[in-house]
């Protein structure tokens, strides 16, 4: 049984949510491939290449993998899925988009957002975001597989060397081509690989302040999420958001203020290690998800709590 | 051009839902339900082109048990101009669901699918993109802007990392994110007149698609509940539990 992991990457380095995608291959076991395909991405598949557990890398260079455009990926993919028993992807947006293309092409249904491998062919996933958790279990010889990066512990980068090679690109489909990216800068932590994460929603009431969350978020080398009400308000970039329909977390410490705890906003962080909750309505639902909780007003709790740590 | 929406049915967003004793699912007798909220922002998307003048016409698609024409009427009711209905269970999976479009994608000749996402029962996050690989379509997902130009479609996609610009070849499969727009509410007159509008009813197995699961649901159970916390009164109490009993800062 062969299983191939999708790399994901910027062609300069791995994105972690990889390492927990194998953590998850690992745990199905069998022999681990990894594909690496972008544009001018050696460093990537060197770096692929001393993953613990990789048998094998598999590298696409070409132009045409430049951006994850997933009408060049996919067919790819479909076009050796047949060596495979398991093709698996992280959860994420590159997840996302190219995974149920793979699948729709190999014919095969998709698992999506995996937190457990019960065996080779059964597994557990959320499902309505998060209050039921379904097992499934998969009759067909190829299994197309995203993971949720947060139910498995990140693979160590270093400990394999794989040989490195090359597979020979599919051409540009012609059918999308990549424009440009906003991506929002930042010196913190990525939010879903953040030890600590410190949430703002509409109680913020202003883009302006969330530096109050920052300065915190510095202090503790935290990263900054919200709630969607904080993003659709403008108050922050789309990336921030936490939930059922943007990123999950599960940090050591979250800590959500001026967040009233929507189901939809509960399925990204409830898994969190311990949750801290500021908000001034004491009937909130977040504080029935919070260890510890404090009634209070942000503007007075936030800038004190900041003073004390 | 015309524009095909599909639509689900599926829980309102506010329920709580609840697992069957039995595990075999969750509770939807007797429960709110309501049309999956990303397909609305993809109707919403769809009225807003048309008005625009980008579309002559909107097809709404909904597979599902029979009360899923509630669904379709209320897109209609918003002020699409007809529906297709083909009846199906309630967890037909992505990949059918994706076959079944297909299929009336090549009946209707549309020139954009607006899809949602993802339907907030499921968290699939699939349909769209398996249609758009069926159909050797290019796709956009999570869309937060659309522009069509001719035959290319501009997108601007919520991706992990912020913001990404596409263009993308037409037709082509959209699939919308929730910053696209607010979806409006249908006027009394548009749900009267709703209920003159046509929605024609297709059948699974005369599209030659075979809708039985091809994944076996073992169980369903309910995710281990959180302890209940306690409420601190200050924050120099809220600090010391952090440092001294979580031990987390
Ligand atoms: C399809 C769909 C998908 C969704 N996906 C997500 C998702 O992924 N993530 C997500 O977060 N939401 C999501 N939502 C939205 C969700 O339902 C809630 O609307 C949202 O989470 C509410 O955000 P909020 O808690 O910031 O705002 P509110 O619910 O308005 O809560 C604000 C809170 O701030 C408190 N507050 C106000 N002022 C102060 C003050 N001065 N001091 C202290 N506290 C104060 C209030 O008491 C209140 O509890 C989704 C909804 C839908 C329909």
């Amino acid at each position: 049984m062969s299983i191939l992991v999708i790399v994901e990457h910027d062609n300069q380095a791995v994105n972690v949510a990889t390492l927990n995608t194998i953590a998850a291959a690992k745990e199905i076991g069998g022999d681990l491939h990894l594909l690496v395909a972008g544009e001018n991405c050696g460093s990537v598949a060197s770096a692929a290449a001393a993953l613990d557990g990789a048998g094998k890398v598999l590298c696409a260079d070409s132009a045409e993998y430049g951006h994850n455009l997933a009408e060049n990926l996919a067919p790819l993919v479909s076009g050796i899925a047949g060596d495979y028993s398991h093709i698996l992807a992280p959860a994420t947006t590159f997840g996302k988009n190219v995974m149920p293309r793979i699948a729709a092409l190999c014919d095969v249904p998709q698992i999506s957002d995996i937190i457990e491998v019960i065996d080779s062919d059964t597994f557990k996933r959320p499902i309505y975001a998060g209050n039921a958790l379904a097992t499934v279990k998969s009759g067909d010889d190829l299994k197309i597989i995203t993971v949720r990066s947060t139910a498995f512990e990140a693979v160590a980068d270093t400990g394999g060397s794989a040989a490195i090679d090359a597979l020979s690109s599919g051409g540009d489909k012609g059918l999308s081509s990549y424009d440009k990216s906003e991506l929002s800068s930042s010196e913190r932590p990525e939010l879903t690989s953040a030890n600590i994460v410190v949430s703002g929603g509409r109680g913020m009431q202003d883009g302006a302040n969330f530096t109050m969350l920052e300065s915190v978020a510095d202090k503790l080398g935290a990263a900054v999420g919200a709630s969607r009400a904080a993003v659709d308000a403008g108050f922050v970039p789309n990336d921030y958001q936490v939930g059922q329909t943007g990123k999950v977390v599960a940090p050591e410490l979250y800590l959500a203020v001026g967040i009233s705890g929507a189901i939809q906003h509960l399925a990204g962080m409830k898994d969190s290690k311990v949750i801290v909750a500021i908000n001034k309505d004491e009937e909130a639902p977040i504080f029935q998800v919070a260890d510890y909780g404090l009634v209070a007003d942000l503007f007075d709790a936030v800038p004190e709590f900041d003073k004390e740590i | 051009m015309k524009i095909l929406v599909p639509v689900k049915r599926v829980i309102d967003y506010n329920v709580k839902v609840r697992v069957k004793p039995d595990q075999s699912g969750v509770e939807l007798a007797n429960v709110k339900m309501a049309m999956n909220p990303f397909d609305e922002i993809a109707v919403e998307q769809a009225l807003r082109i048309k008005e625009a003048g980008g579309a002559e016409e909107i097809v709404l698609v909904s597979i599902g048990p029979a009360q899923s024409q509630e669904t379709i009427r209320t897109g209609l009711a918003m002020g699409a101009d007809r529906g297709i209905y083909i009846e199906a269970g309630q967890d037909v999976e992505p990949l059918a669901v994706a076959k079944l479009l297909k299929a009336v994608v090549d009946k209707e000749a549309p020139g954009l699918v607006l899809c949602g996402k993802q339907a907030i029962d499921g968290d699939c996050n699939q349909t769209g993109q398996m249609l758009s690989a069926l159909l050797g379509w290019s796709q956009g997902t999570f869309a937060s802007g659309i522009e069509i130009a001719g035959d290319t479609a501009k997108i601007i996609r919520e991706v992990d990392g912020g913001l990404e610009h596409i263009s993308i070849s037409m037709p082509c499969v959209v699939t919308v994110d929730l910053r696209l727009n607010e979806p409006r509410y249908a006027s009394l007159p548009n749900i009267m007149k709703a209920k003159k509008k046509p929605i024609d009813a297709l059948d699974a197995a005369d599209l030659g698609v075979d809708t039985a699961p091809r994944l076996t649901l073992v169980k369903v159970e309910e995710p281990e509940a959180r302890q209940a916390g306690i409420k601190v009164a200050s924050v120099t109490e809220l600090v010391d539990k952090l440092k001294n009993e979580a031990k987390v800062i």
